[in-house]
C-alpha cells in the first residue's frame, strides 16, 4: 500500500468536477455518492437533475441503474468516490450483467476515505478498480490520471455505449465544504418534477 | 395448494394493476413462480442482485425516474439492507419488500433462526410498515395494501409471505 502517492496526483477533483458538468442539458442526469463527491458536484453549480446523496453508502451505482433503466433515452452519470464504490463492488456485476448502455459510473480516486480522516483505502494498494470493472463485463473501462486522458474520457462518460466505468485519479488534498440542501424529500421531489414534470408530484 | 405456490399469479396480477416495471431480486424458491412469470412479462425488468441491500437504492433510482420497482428477497435477505433502508426513509422514497419467510413453521436449519426471528424487528426498527400474509388466498390483497401505501403516500412497506405458504424443506432428510 502507498499511502502518499495520491498526494502527488495531477488532477483536481474540484475541476474535474466542474469539466465533467460542464454544458449541461436536460438530458443528463447524475447521482453522487455522499461526501466529496456531492460537495464536488454542488461546488460545479447545484442543479435539480443533481441527486446528491448524504448517506446510503454503497448505493449510489444501484441508484443510478435503477435511474438509467427507467429513462433509457437519457444519459445517467453516477459520480462517487473511491470508499463508497469499494462497498459496492457487488454491484459493477449487476450493472454488467443488466448492460445497461445510457449508464457511467465515474469514481473520484484519491485513494482516501476523505470524510473520516483521510485513512487510505483499498486503491492505495492493489486494487484496479476499472479492472474489476472490465472483469465483470463493462465494455468500456479506463483509469485517467492527466488532464489529456480526462478529455479523451469526456466523450465515453457522455455518450459511448455502456455501461461506462472511468476510475479518475485524482490528488488527496483538504477542501472546503460546499453543502446543497440535505433535504431528501426536496431533493426528490425537484428531480422528479424537472424530468417528470408538476404532475409527478400529486 | 402451497405445493404449486397457487398465491403467486395472485401477486403477479397485483404487481401488474399497480404498473411495477422493475423487478430485483436475490432468488428463493418461494418467488421462484412469481419470477417466472415476471420474466415472461416485456414490461417488467427483472434485475438479479448480488446482495439485498443493491435493491434498495436500485428502487429509491427507479422511483426517481418515474418506474415502480418491487423487492423480491427472502428473510435472510432483510439484515443485508438495514443502513440502506435510510435512503428511502429520509427522502421517502417509495419501497415494496414482498419477504418470503423462514425459520418461522417446520423450519429445518437452525441457521435460519437469528434472521428469521430478526426480520419483523429489525423492518420496523428502520421505519417499515409490516403486514404478513398467512394464507394463500389473503396473499394477493396484502400485497395490493401494501402495495397502494407504498407508491401512493408514499412510504416503505414489507409484507411478509408466512412460510405456511411454501413447502417443507428438509434436504432430502
Amino acid at each position: 500500500m502507498d499511502k502518499q502517492r495520491a498526494d502527488n496526483y495531477e488532477l483536481h477533483r474540484r475541476e474535474v468536477a466542474k469539466t465533467l458538468l460542464a454544458d449541461r442539458n436536460d438530458d443528463f442526469l447524475v447521482i453522487t455518492g455522499l461526501g466529496s463527491p456531492n460537495w464536488d458536484a454542488t461546488a460545479a453549480g447545484d442543479h435539480p437533475l443533481t441527486f446528491p446523496l448524504w448517506g446510503a453508502m454503497g448505493g449510489a451505482a444501484t441508484m443510478g441503474l435503477g435511474l438509467a433503466t427507467a429513462q433509457p433515452d437519457k444519459r445517467v452519470m453516477v459520480m462517487t468516490g473511491d470508499g463508497e464504490m469499494l462497498m459496492a463492488m457487488g454491484s459493477f456485476a449487476t450493472i454488467a450483467t443488466q448492460a445497461t448502455e445510457n449508464l457511467a459510473i465515474v469514481v473520484f480516486d484519491n485513494e482516501r476515505y476523505g470524510e473520516t480522516g483521510m485513512q487510505a483505502t483499498h486503491t492505495a494498494g492493489p486494487v484496479d478498480m476499472a479492472a474489476v470493472a472490465k472483469a465483470c463485463g463493462f465494455p468500456v473501462t479506463a483509469t485517467v490520471k492527466t488532464e489529456a486522458e480526462l478529455m479523451e474520457a469526456l466523450p465515453l462518460i457522455k455518450e459511448a455505449k455502456g455501461p461506462v466505468f472511468i476510475d479518475i485519479k485524482v490528488k488527496a488534498e483538504p477542501l472546503p465544504f460546499i453543502l446543497p440542501t440535505k433535504d431528501g424529500v426536496h431533493l426528490k421531489n425537484r428531480f422528479r418534477e424537472r424530468l417528470l414534470g408538476p404532475d409527478s408530484l400529486l | 395448494m402451497t405445493e404449486n405456490y397457487a398465491w403467486a399469479p395472485d401477486i403477479y396480477d397485483v404487481l401488474k394493476d399497480l404498473d411495477v416495471r422493475q423487478v430485483a431480486y436475490v432468488p428463493d424458491a418461494g418467488h421462484a413462480r412469481l419470477l417466472k412469470m415476471c420474466e415472461a412479462d416485456n414490461a417488467m425488468r427483472c434485475i438479479p442482485l448480488t446482495t439485498e441491500e443493491e435493491g434498495i437504492s436500485l428502487c429509491s433510482g427507479a422511483w426517481l425516474g418515474g418506474e415502480r420497482a418491487v423487492m423480491l428477497l427472502q428473510s435472510s435477505g432483510v439484515g443485508n439492507c438495514i443502513n440502506m433502508l435510510s435512503l428511502a426513509n429520509t427522502c421517502r422514497f417509495p419501497l415494496l419488500m414482498l419477504v418470503t419467510m423462514r425459520a418461522q413453521w417446520r423450519e429445518f436449519n437452525p441457521w435460519q433462526k437469528p434472521m428469521g426471528e430478526g426480520t419483523r424487528p429489525a423492518l420496523e426498527a428502520m421505519g417499515v410498515k409490516v403486514t404478513q400474509a398467512e394464507h394463500p388466498d389473503e396473499v394477493g390483497e396484502t400485497v395490493r395494501s401494501a402495495g397502494e401505501m407504498a407508491y401512493g403516500w408514499p412510504d416503505m412497506a414489507a409484507v411478509l409471505l408466512h412460510q405456511k405458504l411454501m413447502p417443507v424443506k428438509t434436504f432430502g432428510k
